[in-house]
């Protein structure tokens, strides 16, 4: 069921900032992780997509189907789910709410019930606000929420920001596994840790390009490599 | 999700019974000029109160759309004066003025589709003083300035409209009707997308929906409850002129929605009988010319003690969580 995200040559400027500066990337069956420092264009990316943001030039395509200067809800119908950074729960709804809100109808691998058995703690709290829960539980939700759109490609913005280690290996496993059962997964992440446990292959982001795409292991290995893409030697 | 809780369906049941004894325990004044009065008033402030509550839309164009229900009865009803004689009999009548304010209703979200805030606020505004201008200098149709008197209304099981009896539980009918219906809707999908709206609407494109045809839809439902609240005060007042559904009108209809409480539709209906008691009232306890002063210093008490009305006020003396509550929690980041 997943499809073949591809972007080429994608440019985006905000007035004279010229944030994204030809991007090019191809999201196949296998997940994929977006590594790079703040403010280099990652976040950009994920709106670019959505067409959250208007893109300058470039394609991005969606098993040949042209998604540039679709509105994001066209995006989203055509199989692009979003986990945006900083999770955007809808305050006046509860846990439960923001589920229907989302969930299909019909014969779908996502519903209500497999996101209750799959987070037993969302369903504990079926009734509490969405500004009401944890870190942990409201990126639960936010995954939650774009599993039960049952997109082909689901994009994750930082999802591990802020988050406890212990949660932060939870989380980890959840993407391994959708990523398994054959959702395509688009992983942006500061953490590498993550970004490698879930990928085999990372791409790096340094202001506006890719500047390479590696192995995740050879990465993990390269202290160098990581000093000069990441900034720090990431150890959580 | 159920719409109410078990206590929330109780306490409506006790208060819908004691609305239909009220007739029979209140001197025939009270039920008509207080009770139906604001029963008719607050349909009109709940429209406005639902768009607020539940989409974060402020329109002053509430009003207006219920001018345009209203007019649409006054125009074409057999009696009307000076125009009259016309054809159509109410049956058809009130559903075809309600359809028309409800098409009004999705014009006016069309209008205002990209505006929020002040925006709107400016964009509705306009539309009500443009419309009730229209009126006033229009002729041949609305007979200008005087407007349209002798809107009587349907019979009902052969009793006039005009017998309060049938003013009163009529009245109670729709608005409960109605009550019950934004209840409901607010728990549907498209209530909770409204909501979503609301809190964010960059998210709700996110995850695959329409905003602008959400709203636009909200607005014809806000339009379609305005209608009804039109046809009924149009009947209220047996006629319609362009001062009642002018600026001051449109005012008012805020200050009942606010004093009540943005937040429930409930608020509606309470604002809108505290708003007749003082307008009814005022005049004896306070100078006669001066009632208003009385009016906007209980709006301005109000506002100020308790920003989400009446409901914010007694929720949290009693610490009840009676619905959302906009005033307290809007402001969150929106990316």
């Amino acid at each position: 069921m997943s499809g073949r995200l591809e972007i080429d040559d994608l440019h985006v400027r905000f007035g004279r900032a010229h944030i994204l500066q030809g991007v090019s990337l191809t999201l196949g069956n296998k997940p994929l992780s977006l590594v790079g420092r703040n403010g280099m264009g990652k976040s950009t990316l994920c709106h670019a997509i959505m067409g959250m943001v208007g893109t300058h030039s470039g394609q991005i395509r969606l098993d040949d189907q042209d998604l540039v200067g679709l509105n994001p809800n066209r995006v989203a119908r055509k199989g692009i789910a979003l986990v945006p950074q900083g999770r955007r729960m809808f305050p006046s709804l509860s846990v439960h709410e923001h589920l229907t809100l989302v969930a299909r109808k019909g014969d779908v691998p996502w519903t209500i019930e497999r996101v209750y058995e799959t987070f037993p703690r969302l369903a504990e709290r079926r009734r509490n606000g969405g500004n009401q829960l944890s870190g942990g539980e409201q990126q639960m939700l936010a995954i939650s929420r774009a599993l039960l759109m049952n997109p082909r490609i689901v994009i994750m913005d930082e999802p591990s920001e802020g988050l406890a280690p212990v949660i932060v290996d939870h989380l980890v496993e959840t993407l391994k596994q959708i990523a398994a059962e054959g959702m395509g997964v688009f992983l942006v992440e500061q953490n590498m840790r993550v970004a490698t446990a879930v990928s085999d292959t990372v791409a790096v982001m340094v202001t506006g390009r890719i500047a390479t795409t590696m192995a995740s292991q050879a990465l993990m290995d390269d202290a160098e490599a990581q000093r000069r893409y990441l900034g720090v030697s990431h150890g959580h | 999700m159920p719409m109410l809780s078990r206590l929330q369906w109780a306490i409506s049941l006790a208060v819908l019974a004691l609305l239909l004894a009220l007739p029979f325990l209140l001197p025939s004044f009270w039920t008509g000029n207080i009770m139906g009065r604001a029963i008719v008033y607050g349909i009109v402030a709940m429209s406005l109160t639902f768009l607020a509550s539940y989409g974060g839309f402020i329109s002053l164009a509430q009003t207006m759309i219920a001018g345009i229900a209203g007019y649409t009865v006054a125009v074409l009803a057999p009696t009307a004066i000076p125009l009259g004689n016309h054809w159509l009999p109410y049956w058809a009548l009130i559903p075809l003025a309600v359809a028309a304010a409800t098409f009004a209703g999705a014009v006016v979200g069309l209008i205002a589709v990209r505006t929020r805030e002040i925006y709107l606020l400016m964009i509705t505004l306009a539309l009500a003083v443009g419309f009730s201008l229209f009126a006033q200098s229009n002729i041949d149709w609305f007979n200008g300035y005087e407007g349209i008197r002798n809107i009587l209304g349907p019979d009902i099981f052969g009793y006039p409209f005009r017998n309060l009896y049938v003013f009163y539980y009529s009245s109670l009918l729709v608005a409960t009707a109605l009550y019950f219906l934004v209840l409901y809707v607010v728990k549907t999908p498209f209530g909770l997308v409204l909501q979503g709206i609301r809190d964010n609407p960059r998210r709700v494109s996110a995850i695959g929906f329409n905003v602008g045809v959400h709203r636009v839809a909200s607005f014809a439902l806000a339009g379609f409850i305005a209608g009804w609240g039109g046809v009924l005060i149009t009947f209220y007042n047996i006629g319609i002129t362009p001062g009642s559904i002018g600026i001051w009108a449109t005012v008012n209809v805020l200050v009942m929605a606010v004093i009540g409480g943005l937040g429930h539709p409930i608020g509606a209906f309470i604002g809108a009988l505290v708003y007749t008691l003082f307008d009814t009232f005022a005049a004896t306890i306070y100078d006669r010319d001066r009632f208003n002063t009385l009016i906007g210093l209980v709006f301005l008490v109000i506002v100020l003690v308790s920003p989400d009305g009446l409901l914010g006020l007694f929720r949290r003396l009693t610490g009840w969580r009676t619905g959302r509550s906009v005033a307290t929690e809007t402001m969150e980041e929106k990316t």
